[in-house]
């Protein structure tokens, strides 16, 4: 480490538990120890304010016990606003912060004074910023600290990656080298399934019948760490877990949407080392160190094994000892996943889906947030932000069709010429034509895109605030229904200014808090090793209870078949479902359903809506669909899904995202919208109407780029046709099959508007009417 | 269905259309309300997002259409027609020009709204209050006891359908109040399930979702 300390860049890459962060750290205390820098010296970025705060902890001790004159202290989103300021006007030499809180600062007309003696830049957990939007921006901050700081030098941490290579370029200064350090993986695992009294259930995602056998394990080790992908089911299985725990264990929950008042209780009798099992999300899931951590229990299929191998690296924080985790599916379909994860944990193989070019939202947001700054010059711009990898590749018409959207819009019609944002004050300088704007782009800086949520308060003045919902599941709320919220179930009482009003109410079953927290989806190598052990026949590795479900998948229907596409159809509800065994992941197999749902629209079958998962998608319509052949015919299908795609709501959602992250539109901030009549109007307006009159637009092309690679995957849609070309295996059940069961309770439906809905919509509206005595006139 | 729904106020046939604007045949009388325009314009001139700049041609293009299949004798906009009255001067004269089109020949009145409260000199006349037969046009509607017919709440319905809701502007009637949906094309939406239509529609009140297909259901509360 130390005799690489002067590389421009340098990527650490060790397991997690390895002391890294640490590692990283030992130039700059070198550097700072005989106490004559000024300022800032070393600036650590990690992706999580908790980690923040972690490191803060573990890097004073060493300093202050070697009596070293260096000032450390962190700036996330928590931070109050005065010693934001203060920060700024004199920094510490050690300043631990996050990617937004950077992009803040840099957007200060005083970043050039605070970043100027910077030496050092740290970036903790790269790998886990390397395949999103945060580390985008992150990056481009990076580029301009090093306009700002020229000998600033770069060091990665990262834990084990499959292309070590792809995380450096991403990185270094383009085209700068990066040394990248390999340390010890240490001693493999212990990992494997937890052995339950019951057998999982056909369907669901909880792993509530676990729950006995989760308790005796908490029982027999110091911490356990217990693992969910998602909040509701963090939620729901603490409030399960309480109800079981007959010995009043010491069990604390943490997740993202909980309020920081209650996430740093937990976080502090963590390290006091007085709780015996935490139920956590993916707010926990990197490096943290607090307490003594001997077990991990992942709740669910892990979806991609880096998630695994950085949830089991929680347990057993010391080097040479190995890290034990246990895995629980919470279906039998995630006992083939949970199965497929071990053996890829076993055999060091990794996800391989890395995203490589920068998107343009994010650039669009970064010369904003330069622009707030003071004016800049485009060209250098430019070269500044092509020596960021990702963006290595950007040319210059792009470039300058971004400055062209921040600053007009990017209109065809010219309308704003009055009204810029920025203003080109001489050739090739820009600059905010209005400094007050600054705040306003300040406001929407970041590249992650929360559901629109609403505070949850108890009823009464000063109320104790218990975490957010989302404004979707608030709306569906009437009194006295009652949901989960940290573990405690609570009865709503009303919306009051934006507030969800509850009150306490322990006695009763609780509808479930729809938060849908990130939710991952199983990675392409993960997808693949599942297919591999569904074809072999060979279920002897399996519990009883999974072998027997696949093998009466056998007796029923059949196994999907490699270069074939398994298709069952089968009536339930009054409705006809079909469902397709894709394997091509869950974005792919969306836009699988798409396809054919609009197929069926024009052939007048009725489709009503689907549902897909990384392994299949279900459909379901209101008639029976014979063959399903002739709407996957690959001819013809780009052009096809080019010009309907644009009209469905999986595009618009993306066009949404890309939109906040781009500034055409403001974040809704809980609490600041008008609680009226909405002034705001639904981004889909400015979808269809950018999309009816300038179709050309950067937005559009940035909505379709994402969908295509993203929200569409277009590429593996295609892939998947020419594969199976007409080897599809449609078989008529007469009910659910076994393998499609699990789908019913999937979330993320999406309704198509077609024919079918408008019936639905009819029948509804006449069956209100003649309940409430209305005559329809 | 396809043209719209058919029911009776104030002992009049109207037609509730697809497009969220009011037709009463007898009188030959179209009635659309919140057009909004030169919304993004105000956007902008008051240091806020650069909207796509296309929704004033984009609802002159609907009018247009609207008046194309209706062929009103006369034509009411139910206020806040325009943004504010700087969107007015501001307007795009090529809209200015299509505007003045669109009135010429027609009973046209711009009927005050709280965002534009003085006349507008683009053809047609301003005015606070119209009558025509037994029923009142105002922009917000007051606490009244003959028919009347008004805009500004922006109504919105939700209608569940299986298991997901289709959220559409509406238009919302009783015995005495008919108020339109929100017109112009970047508006959003009150839902009714909100205090203040509450408060204001009696009990037996209905929506119209506007959109296709066209329903009429007990307005939610």
């Amino acid at each position: 480490m130390l005799a690489r300390a002067d590389a421009p860049s340098l990527l650490l890459i060790a397991p997690t538990g390895g002391g890294k962060t640490l590692a990283g750290f030992l130039p700059t205390l070198i550097e700072l120890a005989d106490g004559t820098h000024e300022g800032l010296h070393t600036l650590y970025v990690s992706p999580l304010k908790a980690l923040a705060n972690d490191i803060k902890r573990n890097l004073r001790t060493p300093i202050e016990e070697a009596g070293f004159p260096i000032r450390v202290e962190d700036r996330t989103g928590d931070t109050p606003q005065t010693q934001r300021k203060r920060q700024r006007a004199d920094p510490p030499h050690i300043l631990l912060t996050t990617p937004e809180s950077l992009a803040l600062m840099i957007s200060y007309p005083d970043a050039g004074r605070t970043f100027k003696g910077l030496k050092r830049i740290i970036v903790d957990e790269i790998h886990a910023l390397a395949d999103s939007k945060r580390g985008d921006q992150l990056m481009l901050c990076l580029s301009r600290l090093q306009t700002l700081a020229p000998g600033l030098r770069r060091i990665g941490l990262s834990a084990t990656v499959d292309d070590p290579a792809v995380i450096a370029h991403y990185l270094a200064r383009h085209p700068d080298p990066c040394p990248i350090l390999h340390a010890d993986p240490g001693p493999p695992p212990d990992i494997a399934i937890l052995p339950t009294t019951d057998a999982p259930p056909w369907a669901g995602a909880g792993g509530r019948y676990a729950i006995p056998d989760v308790l005796a394990e908490v029982r027999k080790h110091n911490t356990t760490l217990i693992f969910h992908n998602t909040r509701a089911q963090a939620e729901i299985f603490f409030h399960n877990l309480w109800l079981a725990n007959d010995d009043d264990l010491p069990i604390g929950i943490h997740h993202g949407a909980l309020s920081k008042e209650a996430r740093i209780r937990v976080e502090q009798a963590m390290v006091e080392g007085t709780l015996k099992a935490i139920v956590a999300t993916g707010s926990l899931d990197l490096g943290i160190d607090w307490g003594d951590v001997d077990l991990v229990i992942q709740i669910g299929a892990p979806k991609k094994v880096k998630n695994l191998v950085q949830r089991i690296g929680r347990a057993n924080h010391r080097y040479n000892s190995p890290s034990k985790a246990r895995l629980v599916p919470a279906n039998r379909f995630e006992v083939v996943e949970c199965i497929a994860a071990l053996d890829a944990v076993r055999d060091r193989t990794l996800d391989g889906d890395l995203r490589l070019d920068g998107p343009l939202d994010v650039l669009s947001q970064h010369i904003a947030c330069v622009a707030c700054a003071g004016d800049f010059s485009e060209d250098a711009l430019y070269t500044e932000v092509r020596s960021v990898g990702p963006y290595s590749t950007l040319t210059r018409a792009t470039f300058d069709d971004c400055v062209n959207f921040v600053a007009t819009g990017g209109y065809a019609l010219r309308a704003y010429d009055r009204y810029q944002r920025l203003k080109e004050r001489e050739p090739g300088v820009w600059g905010l034509r209005d400094p007050r704007a600054a705040r306003q782009i300040r406001m929407n800086l970041g590249t992650i895109i929360d559901t629109d949520t609403l505070k949850v308060r108890y009823r009464g003045r000063g109320g104790a605030p218990l975490g957010e919902i989302e404004e979707g599941f608030a709306a569906t709320l009437s009194k006295n229904d009652t949901f989960l919220m940290g573990g405690q179930v609570v009865r709503f009482e009303g919306l009051r200014e934006l507030i969800v009003e509850v009150s306490p109410n322990p006695n009763r079953e609780p509808r479930i808090a729809t938060f849908m927290g990130y939710k991952w989806s199983t990675s392409v190598h993960l997808a693949d090793r599942i297919q591999r052990i569904l074809h072999s026949g060979d279920f002897s590795a399996f519990p009883d209870h999974t072998r027997e479900w696949l093998d009466l998948q056998i007796a029923r229907s059949q196994m999907p078949q490699p270069g074939r596409l398994l298709v069952e159809t089968f009536p339930r509800d009054g409705r006809h479902h079909i469902c397709l065994y894709g394997f091509c992941g869950r974005n792919a197999n969306q836009t699988l359903a798409l396809l054919v749902t609009k197929g069926m629209e024009e052939a007048g079958l009725e489709p009503l809506g689907f549902v897909a998962t990384d392994y299949a998608v279900l459909i379901w319509g209101l008639k029976p669909v014979p063959d399903v052949a002739p709407f996957l015919h690959n001819d013809g299908v780009h052009a096809a899904l080019e010009s309907w795609l644009k009209g469905n709501a999986v595009m618009k959602r993306a066009f949404r995202n890309a939109a906040i992250i781009a500034g055409l539109i403001d974040r809704n901030f809980p609490g600041k919208r008008s609680s009226g009549r909405q002034a705001t109007f639904s981004s889909d307006i400015l979808y269809d109407t950018l999309h009816r009159y300038d179709p050309d637009h950067l937005m559009l092309r940035i909505t379709e780029e994402e969908a295509m690679r993203g929200h569409i995957d277009f590429g593996r849609v295609e892939l998947l046709l020419e594969t199976v070309g007409d080897r599809i295996d449609q078989i008529a059940l007469d009910r659910v099959s076994p393998l499609a069961a699990p789908l019913f309770l999937e979330m993320g439906k999406v309704p198509i508007k077609g024919r079918a809905e408008s019936r639905l919509i009819q029948e509804e509206a006449a069956r209100l009417m003649s309940d409430a005595g209305l005559s329809p006139d | 269905m396809q043209n719209g729904h058919i029911f009776t106020f104030a002992g009049q046939a109207m037609i509730a259309r697809p497009s969220g604007a009011l037709f009463w045949p007898a009188e030959e009388l179209l009635v659309v309300s919140d057009l909004h325009l030169g919304k993004s314009e105000r956007i902008s001139r008051r240091g806020g997002a650069l909207l796509p700049p296309y929704e004033v041609q984009d609802t002159l293009t609907r009018l247009e259409a609207d008046i194309a299949a209706t062929l009103p004798r006369a034509v009411i906009c139910l206020g806040d027609s325009f943004d504010d009255m700087v969107a007015v001067t501001a307007l795009d004269p090529d809209h200015a020009n299509w505007i003045a089109n669109l009135t010429a020949g027609r009973d046209w009145t711009w009927v005050t709204g709280n965002h534009d409260p003085a006349p507008t000199g683009l053809g047609g006349h301003a005015a606070d209050v119209v009558t025509c037969g037994p029923v009142t046009f105002r922009h917000i509607a007051i606490d009244g006891t003959s028919p009347e017919i008004s805009g500004h709440y922006h109504p919105k319905a939700r209608l569940r359908v299986r298991g997901h809701a289709v959220s559409r502007p509406c238009f919302l009637r009783d015995d005495m109040r008919l108020i339109l949906p929100a017109y112009g094309t970047y508006t959003g939406g009150m839902r009714t399930s909100d205090r203040a239509l509450g408060q204001l529609m009696a009990a037996n009140a209905r929506a119209i979702l506007a959109g296709l297909p066209m329903v009429e259901i007990p307005m939610p509360r």
